[in-house]
């Protein structure tokens, strides 16, 4: 296993999380920690077993493809952080041409 | 009815179908019973009188009209990361803190299909991370048998619901030992039934092939009687599990004889403290007295189960929680553009654990990282699977500590691997999908304190054997009488 460093910068960066200065520095620590102690993984042999992709076994279900009445639109908008008509309103997501 | 609210929910149930009390005597006796406590303890995030009362009218009207319910008049807490529609929800989380639940789960509405009547929404570790409670964005919840400590976690709420009286029965969530660890803290019966047997729609998702939700409750039987409401299959679940559920409650028995249970080698207690090594060999030899055929198993991978839960769900919590971005709905904080929007959003809207896993499973789940970290865990996760299905050969269930200590006071665990050592007994369990649950098996009392806490044994049975995981731990229950041996340091009927 690689090395238990995490570049926390870029992670949170994935993550979408914006952390201050004292964050970075304690999770920096903290994760290294626990990446640590996950190294213990490495004295596994799993070179032949195979990943879980599920623990209790079942097969895939596809439900009959009925018209059902969802949530009333009117209940979903009720608790947006901002709207606009029937629509969430959210910030420009696109530069405006020039 | 002798002892009111101040009982089990079968005895509840019992005097409500038979019209001895009301349903709605019973809900303003567990209402008076918050009012009184609930300062003290905490168990709750919101309160619902008004639905309680409301509901409890509507359920005697259907009562004198003769019809009777297996959970009639039985005051539930649910965990606030279960929504019930018209109420806020929160999963204890600031960023969900003023959400209002548009739908209903359906465990929950299956309980109160059942007779159960809602009175509360039950504070939780935010988003269920966590093992004491303490990471609860919106309140602190404390321990009923010593306020000074913790009541577990992350069900913390709704143990100390149950454990104080403010309701008869709970709902939790389970990932890692969430429903597990913080009833053996209260005194209390927590169960997690196989993964798939309880639908999850409607439970706010951390881990999902982790999560299962399941009853906390005073006795074994009401943990089945909650059992039989809330489990089968559920069109809204895909991994809900469509097999017939086996009558728990009709399964009970008092003894022990024929069964043969399991020891786990690896989690040999002369390693914890001395007081509650004694513990668990005084129950495992009660388990033997009650006719058990007690014999030692291997589970040469257990060990390696905190590493593996410590990258399979931070990767699940981090696919999960990309949802909360501030544009739907929950907490939006402004931002120059909409990436700095989220990023705002996230940090204002979660707490210092939330971030902690988000950053970890990201970073397990992050290219150049996936193979080494997470297909390596899944790896580890089957060979712990199988480990157990080696061990089922040679026994019918499997007996282990709950957790390695009792209850601990507030701050303890301020390092999070020390905190996360608190699952340890737990998450194999949860890992390999298994039903399991804890009973009260005793009593120890802290060197850093001066009351008796309670301590839990852990039980754990093979993929859909809940009827007979329910029925050992009721004849264990009935034959050690471990549970009513002390009272709660708040809420006793004398008190």
């Amino acid at each position: 296993m690689s090395s238990p460093t995490i570049d926390i910068r870029y992670v949170a960066r994935l993550a979408r999380l914006a952390l201050t200065d004292n964050e970075i520095e304690r999770f920096g620590a903290q994760l290294s920690d626990l990446l640590a102690h996950v190294e213990a993984l490495a004295d596994l042999d799993l070179e032949t077993v195979p990943a879980t992709a599920q623990v209790i076994e079942s097969r895939n279900v596809a439900r009959d493809d009925a018209v059902a009445p969802g949530l009333d639109r009117e209940v979903v908008l009720s608790q947006a952080p901002q709207r606009q008509g029937p629509f969430f309103r959210v910030p420009r997501i696109l530069a405006e041409d020039r | 009815m002798r002892d009111g609210i101040f009982t089990t929910a079968a005895e509840i149930a019992r005097a409500v179908n038979a019209r001895e009390v009301s349903a709605r005597e019973i809900v303003d006796a567990t209402l008076a019973q918050i009012e009184r406590v609930e300062p003290q303890v905490g168990a709750y995030l919101t309160v619902l009188p008004e639905l309680a009362r409301a509901r409890a009218d509507e359920l005697d009207r259907r009562i004198a009209a003769g019809a009777s319910f297996p959970l009639a008049g039985v005051p539930l807490a649910v965990k606030d990361n279960l929504c019930l529609t018209g109420t806020r929800t929160t999963a204890a989380s600031k960023i969900l803190e003023h959400w209002i639940a548009p739908y209903t789960a359906t465990a929950v509405q299956r309980c109160l299909d059942a007779g159960a009547i809602p009175v509360g929404k039950a504070n939780l570790d935010e988003f269920a991370m966590g093992s004491s409670c303490e990471n609860s964005a919106l309140g602190v919840t404390r321990n009923p048998y010593d306020l000074e400590r913790v009541p577990g976690g992350s069900s913390g709420g709704s143990a100390a619901a149950v454990a104080a009286y403010e309701a008869a029965l709970a709902l939790g969530s389970d990932t890692g030992g969430s429903i597990r660890e913080p009833a053996a803290f209260c005194n209390l019966v927590g169960f997690k039934p196989t993964y798939g047997r309880v639908s999850r729609y409607g439970l706010i998702a951390f881990a999902s092939s982790l999560d299962q939700i399941g009853p906390l409750a005073r006795t074994v039987e009401d943990c089945a009687l909650a059992y039989e409401a809330i489990a089968g299959h559920d069109p809204r679940d895909s991994t809900s599990i469509a097999r017939p559920v086996e009558s728990a409650v009709g399964a009970l028995r008092d003894d022990l004889r024929g069964l043969r249970i399991g020891i786990v080698r690896e989690f040999a207690t002369d390693r914890l403290a001395p007081e509650i090594d004694a513990v668990y060999r005084a129950a495992y030899d009660e388990l033997a007295a009650l006719g058990a055929d007690v014999t030692e198993v291997e589970l040469p991978t257990a060990d390696y189960g905190l590493a593996t839960y410590y990258l399979i769900a931070p990767a699940e919590c981090s696919s999960n929680l990309a949802r909360f971005d501030g544009v739907r709905y929950g907490l939006r904080v402004d931002g120059a553009d909409v990436t700095e929007m989220y990023e705002h959003t996230r940090a204002a809207g979660f707490g210092p654990e939330v971030k902690r896993r988000i950053l970890i499973g990201t970073h397990a789940l992050s290219s150049g990282y996936y193979d080494a970290y997470y297909v390596r865990a899944q790896k580890a996760r089957t060979r712990i699977a199988q480990d157990f299905a080696r061990a089922f050969e040679r026994c019918d269930l499997i007996a282990c500590p709950a957790a390695s200590s009792p209850a601990f006071r507030f701050a303890a665990k301020s390092d999070p691997y020390s905190m996360y050592l608190m699952d340890y007994y737990t998450i194999p369990m949860s890992l390999a999908g298994l039903p399991a649950l804890s009973v009260p098996c005793g009593w120890v009392t802290p060197s850093d304190g001066d009351r008796p806490m309670p301590m839990g044994l852990q039980l754990t049975a093979p993929p859909f054997a809940e009827a007979l995981l329910l029925s050992a731990a009721h004849a264990y229950e009935r034959a050690t009488r471990h549970a009513v041996r002390h009272a709660p340091a708040v809420a006793s009927p004398a008190a």
